[in-house]
């Protein structure tokens, strides 16, 4: 065999060593430690599985989701989607699930608009900027959500007036200790309006797409703003039409000693919001300061001599490779944030976790109850973490 | 002609200055382009807007001194009285009046014990005997019971001591557990990976309130009959296991960045897994971690707070109870920036040191 080896000739199947059952063996090893680890572990699920059906049978509570049709009984502060106390423990979940998500997926936006202005306020030259954005980071990393959560409740609901002295910086926008209130707009043709731009939306990318592929192709310039501009104002207008040219603006109005009309955001929304949008703008800004300062200088420089102005050297050179150092950390951040949406139930928001564990309390299905909540984050987790995966496959840079 | 250069030191001229006067300066970096102008004067309007009504509010009209809470209210400023009055509570807890001076050494103990270790003048035996001799005293003073010292139950302790014993223990449990189920990731046995995977994966992916519940609820349910642990210490084993699983990850990161050849070098003078494991890549590994590794030890300084969701006293807790007494109610916002001003002291020193730590690495 030595001498085959030392040949360089392949080694038949009749050479290779048999299996021993032997300690020396690693492969043997492995088998047995992955044995005794996996008996381990079933052992302990065991133990803790009987245990647990015991104690629910002692104290009669039974397994399972069927509890989930039972009538609630609890009411919810406020909800997007039509509930009363009437109806079931599942729909209760559910409008929990709603907020949730409401609250998650405007304080993402608004948290990457701000970190993003604060992130590039850092870089900018002028002291004052840069001193004062670098505080405000700072401040929000270094003290604990809930409390910032507590501290913006206790602002609202303290130092705010009350409604008939609200503050009032702009028109149809009032700040009080009962929340905000912005002008709403409602009736038929307000579909027709959100149909529109999102299909006036759709057509600008696709035009953009198909221009972009013709000025890599012939190198003749296009334009895309006349287009954009036409179809911005065509669709939506079309849209008002077809709703019936139904259209009211609900400007909130003092009445008594609360107002009227337009759309209220209650305080605890409204502390949670701030809270939650302020927090994560901190960490979003450090990552996009981070990213930025990973280009290297010379790209800076080179287009410099180009004669391209600092804006659009950001906006052309710089942004698209510093998106790749930046959109795996604010992935994690964006987790975090729907992570953190569940801290809404230290200020009386009835997100996901503060309906579940109202439900939990009532029913004392508390297994059932976590399986909830634990599939609910995890799905939402995923869901996220492959909208930016995708999205950070798209802007990686495709090397040779 | 010759000239002959000057080489005494006194013949030569003084370099030129360089550094611009302060006019200059100011003017380059506040007011370079017309943007940065206008920025500069509505940033300097908006300051002086703020600044005059919070100083007053902070300073001027506040009392900090008042009989009772009208007296107080009717200064119109902050009343730093009521933080005066409830300091003790917010600090200690329900900690007995008279043996308050024993979290406070332990305090002192644990900060100590930290900064410390944190010198890095310390050898690997050494650390462990200080931890071993600070966990020894702190559990005697807070404890109580003997050396003449009366018991207090733990469901007394509160505030600041709680706090830091939690994020401390926590964090000094969680490392080796997190170093366990990082080596476990990245192991060729398909049965160990598969587990760590899917708890590191779990535990990353839902928020620590979940987990808080989980443990105050779900685990008189895992336990036996009669059998029941308290609620601190089931705190304490859920934030935990929490932090084992952000640690692995972090662990996970550094042993990537080990190259091949240290292990294969390992190898080839016939160390053993478990002797390769602990004196060549782990000692590389760790020493690379240590800035991710402090970052997440501020994080969980922070997350302890959460606890005040399952009532257990920390600091958070402390200044909701003394929020609750009647007699002084409304001043949530003096006592929520009273201990936001700790944590900040405290999680801005670690990250100063953080950051100091990274300098000193890097060099």
């Amino acid at each position: 065999m030595v001498a085959r080896q030392a040949l360089d000739l392949p080694m038949s199947s009749h050479d290779r060593a048999p299996l021993r059952f032997s300690w020396n063996n690693p492969d043997f090893r492995a088998i047995a430690y992955q044995i005794v680890v996996v008996g381990l572990a079933a052992l302990m699920a065991y133990y803790l599985v009987s245990n647990t059906l015991h104690n629910l049978a002692t104290r009669n509570i039974a397994t399972g989701f069927a509890f989930l049709e039972r009538e609630a009984g609890f009411a919810i502060g406020e909800s997007l989607i039509e509930y009363s106390p009437s109806d079931t423990y599942a729909r209760a979940i559910l409008v929990g699930l709603a907020n949730t998500l409401r609250v998650s997926a405007v304080a993402l936006v608004l948290a990457t608009v701000l970190g993003v202005i604060v992130g590039i306020a850092r870089l900018s030259g002028n002291w004052l900027i840069v001193r004062l954005a670098s505080a405000y980071v700072e401040l929000i990393r270094n003290v604990p959500l809930l409390l910032q959560l507590l501290i913006w409740y206790a602002v609202i609901g303290e130092l705010l007036p009350s409604p008939k002295a609200a503050f009032h910086p702009l028109a149809g926008i009032y700040l009080s200790n009962r929340g905000m209130l912005m002008p709403s707009v409602d009736g038929p043709a307000v579909a027709g309006i959100l149909w529109g731009l999102v299909l006036a939306a759709a057509a600008i990318v696709a035009v953009a797409r198909r221009q972009r592929a013709s000025r890599r192709r012939t190198g003749a310039p296009s334009r895309l703003w006349p287009f954009a501009l036409l179809v911005l104002v065509l669709l939506p207008a079309a849209g008002w039409l077809a709703g019936g040219r139904e259209f009211h603006l609900s400007m909130p109005r003092h009445s008594g000693f609360n107002f009227e009309g337009g759309w209220a955001l209650s305080p605890e929304l409204f502390a949670l919001l701030i809270g939650l949008v302020t927090y994560t703008a901190g960490f979003i800004a450090e990552i996009v300061r981070a990213g930025v300062q990973s280009v290297s200088h010379g790209q800076w420089e080179a287009a410099q001599t180009l004669g391209l102005p600092r804006s659009r050297v950001l906006r052309l050179v710089i942004l698209p490779q510093a998106l790749r150092v930046i959109v795996p950390p604010t992935t994690s951040q964006y987790l975090n944030l729907v992570k953190n949406s569940s801290l809404a139930v230290a200020i009386g928001y009835p997100d996901l976790v503060s309906v579940v564990n109202t439900v939990l309390n009532q029913t004392g299905q508390a297994i059932e109850g976590v399986l909830i909540i634990m599939a609910a984050f995890m799905t939402v987790s995923l869901a996220v973490s492959l909208l930016m995966n995708w999205y950070n496959k798209r802007i990686a840079l495709v090397e040779r | 002609m010759s000239t002959t250069i000057p080489t005494e030191r006194s013949a030569l001229r003084a370099p030129a200055r360089v550094r611009a006067g302060l006019m200059t300066r100011l003017r380059q970096s506040l007011f370079q382009s017309p943007a940065s102008a206008v920025l500069t004067i509505l940033t300097l309007w908006f300051l002086l807007m703020l600044a005059p009504p919070l100083v007053q509010w902070l300073l001027v009209k506040a009392s900090f001194q008042a009989p009772d809470a009208q007296a107080c209210r009717e200064a119109g400023g902050a009343c730093w009285a009521f933080i005066r009055e409830k300091y003790r509570l917010i600090l200690f807890g329900t900690y007995p009046h008279a043996e308050q001076w024993r979290p406070l050494l332990a305090t002192a103990l644990l900060v100590a014990s930290i900064v410390w270790t944190a010198t890095r003048r310390l050898a690997g035996l050494q650390i462990a005997g200080l931890w071993v001799f600070t966990i020894v005293a702190v559990a005697t003073l807070m404890w109580g019971g003997f050396l003449n010292l009366a018991f207090v139950e733990n469901t007394r302790w509160g505030g600041l001591p709680l706090t830091l014993i939690l994020s401390t223990f926590g964090i000094a449990f969680a490392f080796p557990i997190g170093i366990l189920l990082a080596l476990g990731r990245r192991s060729r046995m398909p049965a160990i990976k598969a587990m760590c995977v899917a708890y590191i994966e779990l535990m990353r992916g839902v928020p620590l309130i979940s987990l808080l519940f989980m443990s105050s609820v779900m685990l008189p349910l895992f336990l036996p009959e009669g059998f029941s642990i308290d609620k601190l210490l089931r705190a304490q084993l859920a934030i935990i296991l929490f932090a084992a699983a952000y640690i692995a990850e972090i662990v996970r990161g550094g042993l990537q960045a080990i190259p091949k050849g240290q292990y294969e070098g390992a190898e080839s003078i016939g160390l053993g897994y478990w002797q390769q494991t602990r004196k060549i890549v782990l000692p590389q590994a760790l020493k690379v971690v240590i800035p991710p590794l402090v970052s997440t030890f501020i994080a969980l300084f922070k997350d302890t707070s959460l606890v005040v969701i399952i009532g257990i006293f920390d600091l958070t807790q402390a200044a909701k109870a003394a929020l609750s007494d009647p007699a002084w109610t409304g001043f949530g916002v003096e006592a929520y920036l009273f201990i936001g001003l700790i944590y900040f002291v405290f999680c801005y020193s670690i990250s100063r040191y953080s950051r100091s730590l990274e300098r000193d690495l890097k060099r």
